[in-house]
C-alpha cells in the first residue's frame, strides 16, 4: 500500500478515495440497502405475486418497449445531431449545442406538459397527425415521444467529443483512396465512434426504463395499455403498500444494473483492444 | 505524370493564401515545396490533392484539367503530417484499404490484395508489421506504412504533407535519404512540403521557395541556394550575415574591404546589403590590412564545427561564424580575445534596409 503510494505523484490518495467511498455509500448504497431491507420483508411468494402480477407484467412491456424503440430512434437522431454540431458551422450552431441540453435542465414534468398538450388532437402537432390518424398524446407512442425527448442528449453528448476529437485527416486520407463518402463513414468513422455510441444508446435505454415524470403526463396511464413500471411503483406507494413499491422497484433497479454492467464491460473489452495498443 | 497548376488563387476570408501561382512540375520529379508557416505551401499542396478547392485557376495532370474531379477520382496519393493511419485496422488492412473499397467490378481479388500488400511492406522494409496496429509502431514506422497505403492505389502523383515533421532529428534524416533512395526506385511523379530548407535541399530534385502565397523561386536546389534571386530567398536557406555595402563597378565595398560582384558590372555607384553566409568568412588572431576588429562573445563547438559569435565593437553588430574544428584549433583563440575577420565571397542586394 505506501509503496505504491509513494511513487504517486498525486497527492492525497487516502483522503480522495476514502471521501469518495463514503459518498457513495450515502448518496447511492444507503438507499439501495434500505430497498433491500423493505423487499426483505416479503416472502418469496409475496414478491414473486407482485412482482409477476399480470398488471405490473403489461406495464414491464409498456416500458421496455417504448424504451427501445426510444433508445433506438436516439442512436440515429443523437447520432445525425452530434455530427451535424461537430461537422459543420453554421448560424445557430451554438444556440442548438446548448438546446441539447435542455432536456437535462428542464424538469421532466414541464416536458410531459408541454409534449402532452403539443401531440394534443388538438394541439399544434396533434391535429395534423390526427389527419393521419396517428394519436399520440395518451397512447403507447406518446409513452415514446416523452422518452426520446428526456433521453437524447445521452447519445448527443457521449458520441460529440468522440467525433470533434477525430480530426478530418482520417476522413480526408480515406477519400485519397478513393472511398466514397458512405465507404469513409462505415470502415473509418463509424468504427471509432461506436464504442460511444453504444454506450450513450444503452444509458438512453436505461435512463428511458425509469422515466416518470414527462411520461405520466402524456401517457395517459390507461391500466393495461399504457402505465409504465414507475407508474406501478408510485400507485403502490400511494396505497402506503412499501413493500410492493420496492419490490417492482427492485426489478428496475436489476435489469438497468445488469445492462449498465453489460455496457461497461463491452467498454472495457473495446478499451482493451484499442487502449492498450496505444 | 507531369502536374500543371495555373493561375490557382486561395483565400481564407480576408487572409489570402494563394495569390496567382504558376507552376511546371514536369513528370517523375521530386519537388519541395519550401516555406515558412503561413507562405500556403500546404495549401497549394491541398488544392493539388483536391482536398482543398481554389478561388480560381487550373490543376492539370498531363495537360488534362482536373479541378473540378473530387479527390476520390483524382488518383493522387497522399501522406499526412501525423500519418493518419485508421487505428482499428492492422497495418494490412490499412494498406489494403485503398484496394478494398474498389468498386467490385474494379476490385482485385483478395490473394491479389494480399500479393500486392505484402510487396508493398516488403518495399517499406516493413513486412513483418502486417498483423500489428498503427499504435504499435514508432512514428518512422507509421509513416513508412502510411506511404505504402498511398502508393498501393497506384497513384499518379504522390502528394507528401510535412511527411517527417512529426519525427525526431535522427529518424527523420534516415527517412529523408530513404525516401530520395526510393523515389529513385519508383519514380512516380511526388511533391512534398517542408519548412525545413535542409531536408528540401538534400532530397528533392527540384525546389520550390514560398513565402506569402507567393512564388519567390524555383530551381534544382544547388541552383536555388547558388544563385537565390532574391534577400528572402538568401536569408531562408540558411543562418547569414548582413552588412551595407557600397556597390561600384563589379565590385562591392564592405566598410574597406572590396569584394568583386562581377553581376553589377556597369553599376554606378549605389548603397546595397551584402549577405555573406557564416562560413564564407575568414578568421585571423592576428590584425590584417582592412579587416573588420571583433570580439569573440561566444564559442560553441558541435561535434567537428566551431561556431562563433563576434562581436564588432564599433557597431555593435554581432556576426555568425562557422569554421572546421581543425582550423580554429591552430587560432588559438579563446573566449573574448580579439580577432579580425575577413570575408570571402558575398551577395549583394542593391537597395537600403530589409
Amino acid at each position: 500500500m505506501s509503496a505504491w503510494r509513494s511513487k504517486s505523484v498525486l497527492p492525497g490518495f487516502t483522503i480522495s478515495l476514502g471521501s469518495s467511498l463514503f459518498f457513495i455509500g450515502l448518496v447511492i448504497l444507503l438507499p439501495l440497502t434500505g430497498l433491500v431491507i423493505q423487499v426483505a420483508e416479503l416472502s418469496w411468494q409475496d414478491y414473486w405475486a407482485i412482482i409477476s402480477d399480470p398488471r405490473v407484467v403489461a406495464s414491464y412491456k409498456v416500458t421496455a418497449s417504448a424504451a427501445l424503440v426510444a433508445s433506438i430512434f436516439n442512436l440515429f437522431f443523437g447520432l445525425l445531431m452530434a455530427w451535424i454540431l461537430t461537422r459543420y458551422r453554421f448560424p445557430g450552431r451554438v444556440l442548438l449545442d446548448g438546446l441539447m441540453d435542455l432536456p437535462f435542465a428542464l424538469p421532466t414534468a414541464v416536458a410531459g406538459l408541454t409534449l402532452a398538450a403539443l401531440f394534443a388532437t388538438q394541439g399544434w402537432f396533434g391535429q395534423y397527425l390526427a389527419l393521419w390518424d396517428i394519436k399520440v398524446s395518451y397512447t403507447w407512442l406518446g409513452i415514446v415521444v416523452a422518452m426520446v425527448f428526456t433521453s437524447v442528449p445521452f447519445v448527443v453528448r457521449t458520441v460529440q467529443p468522440v467525433l470533434e476529437e477525430f480530426g478530418p485527416e482520417y476522413e480526408e486520407a480515406s477519400a485519397t483512396l478513393g472511398a466514397s463518402p458512405w465507404q469513409t463513414f462505415w470502415h473509418v468513422i463509424f468504427p471509432e465512434i461506436k464504442p460511444a455510441l453504444l454506450m450513450g444508446t444503452a444509458l438512453s435505454f436505461t435512463r428511458s426504463l425509469g422515466e416518470f415524470g414527462a411520461v405520466i403526463f402524456i401517457a395517459g396511464n390507461i391500466p393495461w395499455q399504457t402505465e409504465v413500471t414507475s407508474l406501478m411503483i408510485f400507485i403502490r406507494l400511494q396505497e402506503f403498500d412499501y413493500a410492493a413499491a420496492a419490490a417492482i422497484a427492485s426489478v428496475v433497479l436489476l435489469v438497468s444494473l445488469i445492462l449498465l454492467f453489460v455496457i461497461n464491460g463491452i467498454q472495457q473489452r473495446y478499451q482493451h483492444i484499442s487502449g492498450a495498443l496505444k | 505524370m507531369s502536374i500543371g497548376i495555373e493561375r490557382i488563387r486561395k483565400s481564407f476570408g480576408s487572409f489570402v493564401a494563394l495569390q496567382d501561382i504558376n507552376l511546371q512540375l514536369p513528370s517523375g520529379e521530386l519537388t519541395a515545396l519550401l516555406g515558412p508557416s503561413g507562405s500556403g505551401k500546404t495549401t497549394l499542396l491541398r488544392i493539388i490533392a483536391g482536398l482543398e478547392q481554389a478561388d480560381s485557376g487550373l490543376i492539370r495532370f498531363n495537360d488534362e484539367d482536373i479541378s473540378q474531379r473530387h479527390v476520390a477520382e483524382r488518383g493522387v496519393g497522399f501522406v499526412f503530417q501525423h500519418y493518419a493511419l485508421f487505428k482499428h485496422m492492422t497495418v494490412f488492412e490499412n494498406v489494403a484499404y485503398g484496394l478494398t473499397v474498389k468498386p467490385k467490378k474494379y476490385r482485385p481479388a483478395n490473394a491479389e490484395i494480399a500479393k500486392k500488400v505484402h510487396n508493398l511492406l516488403e518495399l517499406v522494409q516493413l513486412g513483418w508489421t502486417a498483423d500489428r496496429y498503427p499504435a504499435q509502431l514508432s512514428g518512422g514506422q507509421r509513416q513508412r506504412i502510411a506511404l505504402a497505403r498511398a502508393l498501393a492505389v497506384e497513384p499518379k502523383v504522390l502528394l507528401l504533407d510535412e511527411p517527417f515533421g512529426a519525427l525526431d532529428a535522427k529518424v527523420r534524416a534516415e527517412l529523408r535519404r530513404w525516401l530520395r533512395r526510393l523515389h529513385d526506385e519508383i519514380h512516380v511523379t511526388s511533391v512534398f512540403v517542408t519548412h525545413d530548407q535542409e531536408e528540401a535541399l538534400e532530397v528533392a530534385d527540384r525546389i520550390v521557395v514560398m513565402n506569402k502565397g507567393r512564388i519567390e523561386q524555383q530551381g534544382t536546389p544547388e541552383h536555388v541556394y547558388d544563385n537565390p534571386a532574391n534577400p528572402f530567398v538568401y536569408e531562408f536557406l540558411g543562418n547569414v550575415n548582413l552588412f551595407h555595402a557600397r556597390v561600384k563597378q563589379g565590385q562591392s565595398q564592405i566598410g574597406n574591404i572590396a569584394l568583386a560582384s562581377p553581376e553589377y558590372n556597369n553599376q554606378d555607384e549605389q548603397q546595397g546589403l551584402a549577405y555573406v553566409r557564416p562560413h564564407e568568412i575568414d578568421v585571423f588572431s592576428a590584425p590584417q590590412a582592412d579587416a573588420i576588429k571583433v570580439k569573440l562573445d561566444l564559442i560553441t563547438i558541435v561535434g567537428p564545427v566551431v561556431r562563433l559569435e563576434a562581436l564588432d565593437e564599433s557597431t555593435g553588430q554581432l556576426i555568425h561564424i562557422e569554421l572546421p574544428k581543425e582550423q580554429f584549433k591552430t587560432l588559438q583563440l579563446q573566449q573574448a580575445d580579439t580577432a579580425w575577420l575577413l570575408p570571402r565571397y558575398s551577395k549583394v542586394f542593391l537597395g537600403e534596409g530589409i
